[in-house]
C-alpha cells in the first residue's frame, strides 16, 4: 500500500472514531438520565451498560484473533497478522475495562471486589493469554517469525480456553446468569434493553474504529519505512 | 507411524543421553523441587489447617514449578552452537522432532516427580502408599498435558528475548485445566472418596491431553525457522 493511501485510511478511521465517541457519549446520557434505575440494585446496575458491552467486544476480538491465526498459517498474508495484532491490542483494552468495571459493581452487590467466580476467572485468564501474546510479539524482531509464533499461540488459545472455562465453572460459579440471550427471551424491561443494545452497538463501532486506526497506523509506519529505505538506496 | 516413533525416539534418546552425561539440569531441578517442598512447610500454620487439606495444592504447585524449569532446557540446549539448524537439516520430520522433544521432557519431568513424591510424603506425612497406583495415573495424565503444551511453547519462548521469563508467562494460563483437575482428583484420592466423584475431572484431563498434544503436533512446525 502506498503512503498516501495508508494515510488516507488513517484519516478515515479517525473520522469513524469521532462518530463512535459521540455516540458513546449519547449512550451514556441515555443510560444515566433516561433509563430507569434497577428496582433492587439501584444505581450500581448502571455499570452494566459499560461492563457487558466491554466483555462482548473482548470476546469478539478474541474470536477474530483465533480466526486470523488459522488464516495466517494457511495464506501467509502479512495483513492478516496485522489485523490479529490490532484486535489483540484493542481487545486487551476492553477486557481490562470489563475486569475493572466488574469489581466496582461486585463491591456494592456481592460485598467483595473480587470473587473466584467462573466468568471472572475465565476473563482474567483470557486477559493473561492476550497479555502474553502481546509481550511475546514485542520480544520477537523478525516480522515473519513474529506472525508465525502469534498464530501458533492464537490457535492454542482458541482451543484451550474452553478447557479453562470448563475447569473454572466446575470449580464454582456466582456470576449473574444471562438476562438477554437465553431460550425463554430477554427478562430485561424494554427501556433497559434498548439502552443495553444501543450500548452494544456503540461499543462494537468503537472497537471497529480502534482496530481500523491501529491497523492503518501500522500500514503508515511500514510505508514510511519503505520510503525511507528507498531514499537511503538512492543516496548511496 | 512406525517411522515417526522411531525418529522421535532417536531425538529423545539424544536429549536424554546429553542430560545423563552432564546431569546438571536434572540435579538442579531435583534440588529446586526439594527446596520448594521444604519452604512450603513454613507457608502454613500446622495448628490451623490440617496437612491433608493443603497437600494436593502443595504437590501440584511444586510439580508445576519443576516442570517449568525442565521445559526451558529442552530448546535452550539446541540454541547453543545453533544445533537446532543441524536438527532441521537432518531427515527427521517436524512431528518426530516435537514428539522426541516431548518424550525427553516427559522422562525428565517424570523422574523429578518420581523422586519428589516420596519426599512429599515424608515431609508432609501424607499416606501416599495406599493410593499410589491411581495417584501415579493422575500424575501421568496431568504431566502429559502440561509437557505437551510446554514443549510447543518452549520452542517459541527460546527464540524470543527474555526467554526464561517468556515460558512461564505464556504457559501458566494454559496450565489451569490440568492443574485444577489434578488437584481435585488428588484431594479426593487422599480423602478416600469414591471413583465416581473423580470421573468428570479425569475426562477433562484426558480431553485436554488429546487436544493439546494433537494440536501441538500439527502446528509445531510453524515455530521453527523455514
Amino acid at each position: 500500500m502506498s503512503l498516501a493511501a495508508a494515510e488516507r485510511a488513517l484519516r478515515r478511521s479517525a473520522a469513524l472514531m469521532l462518530v463512535a465517541l459521540a455516540l458513546l457519549a449519547g449512550v451514556f446520557v441515555r443510560a444515566l438520565a433516561f433509563t430507569p434505575p434497577d428496582a433492587i440494585q439501584g444505581p450500581a446496575q448502571k455499570i452494566f451498560y459499560v461492563h457487558a458491552p466491554s466483555a462482548w467486544v473482548a470476546l469478539l476480538s478474541f474470536v477474530i484473533v483465533g480466526v486470523c491465526s488459522v488464516l495466517y498459517l494457511a495464506l501467509r498474508e502479512q495483513r492478516i497478522d496485522r489485523l490479529a495484532a490490532s484486535c489483540a491490542e484493542v481487545g486487551v483494552v476492553f477486557i481490562t475495562g470489563a475486569l475493572v468495571t466488574g469489581p466496582i459493581w461486585g463491591k456494592t452487590i456481592w460485598g467483595a471486589w473480587w470473587t473466584w467466580d467462573a466468568r471472572l476467572t475465565s476473563t482474567l485468564f483470557i486477559w493473561f493469554i492476550f497479555f502474553g501474546y502481546l509481550v511475546m510479539r514485542s520480544a520477537v524482531h523478525e516480522p515473519g517469525q513474529r506472525a508465525r509464533f502469534s498464530a501458533v499461540l492464537g490457535i492454542l488459545g482458541a482451543l484451550l480456553v474452553p478447557f479453562i472455562h470448563v475447569s473454572v465453572v466446575w470449580f464454582r460459579t456466582l456470576h449473574p446468569q444471562p438476562v438477554v440471550l437465553k431460550p425463554e427471551g430477554p427478562t430485561l424491561p424494554g427501556s433497559m434493553l434498548a439502552t443495553l443494545l444501543a450500548s452494544f452497538f456503540v461499543f462494537t463501532l468503537l472497537f471497529v474504529a480502534l482496530v481500523w486506526q491501529r491497523y492503518a497506523q501500522a500500514e503508515v509506519a511500514d510505508a514510511r519505512a519503505a520510503r525511507q529505505a528507498e531514499a537511503d538506496d538512492r543516496a548511496r | 507411524m512406525a517411522d515417526l516413533l522411531r525418529e522421535a525416539w532417536i531425538i529423545a534418546a539424544k536429549d536424554l543421553r546429553l542430560e545423563f552425561r552432564s546431569r546438571t539440569a536434572f540435579l538442579s531441578s531435583l534440588a529446586f523441587t526439594a527446596l520448594v517442598l521444604a519452604i512450603f512447610n513454613f507457608a502454613r500454620d500446622p495448628t490451623a489447617v490440617s496437612t491433608i487439606d493443603l497437600a494436593p495444592g502443595i504437590l501440584w504447585i511444586t510439580f508445576c514449578f519443576a516442570g517449568l524449569l525442565g521445559l526451558n532446557r529442552a530448546f535452550a540446549l539446541e540454541r547453543e552452537n545453533r544445533a537446532l539448524e543441524g536438527l532441521l537439516i537432518s531427515p527427521v520430520s517436524r512431528q518426530a522432532l516435537y514428539l522426541g522433544k516431548m518424550i525427553a521432557n516427559l522422562v525428565f519431568v517424570g523422574l523429578v516427580e518420581a523422586i519428589a513424591l516420596p519426599l512429599f510424603a515424608l515431609f508432609f506425612n501424607v499416606p501416599v502408599l495406599p493410593v499410589l497406583g491411581p495417584l501415579a495415573g493422575v500424575i501421568a495424565l496431568a504431566t502429559i498435558g502440561f509437557v505437551g503444551v510446554g514443549t510447543l511453547l518452549s520452542a517459541i519462548a527460546v527464540s524470543t528475548r527474555f526467554a526464561e521469563m517468556m515460558l512461564p508467562l505464556l504457559m501458566l494460563p494454559f496450565l489451569v485445566p490440568p492443574i485444577t483437575a489434578a488437584v481435585q482428583v488428588t484431594a479426593r484420592l487422599f480423602g478416600g472418596r469414591p471413583f465416581s466423584e473423580m470421573v468428570s475431572w479425569l475426562k477433562l484431563l484426558v480431553g485436554y491431553d488429546i487436544v493439546a498434544v494433537v494440536t501441538a503436533l500439527l502446528i509445531f512446525e510453524f515455530t521453527l525457522d523455514e
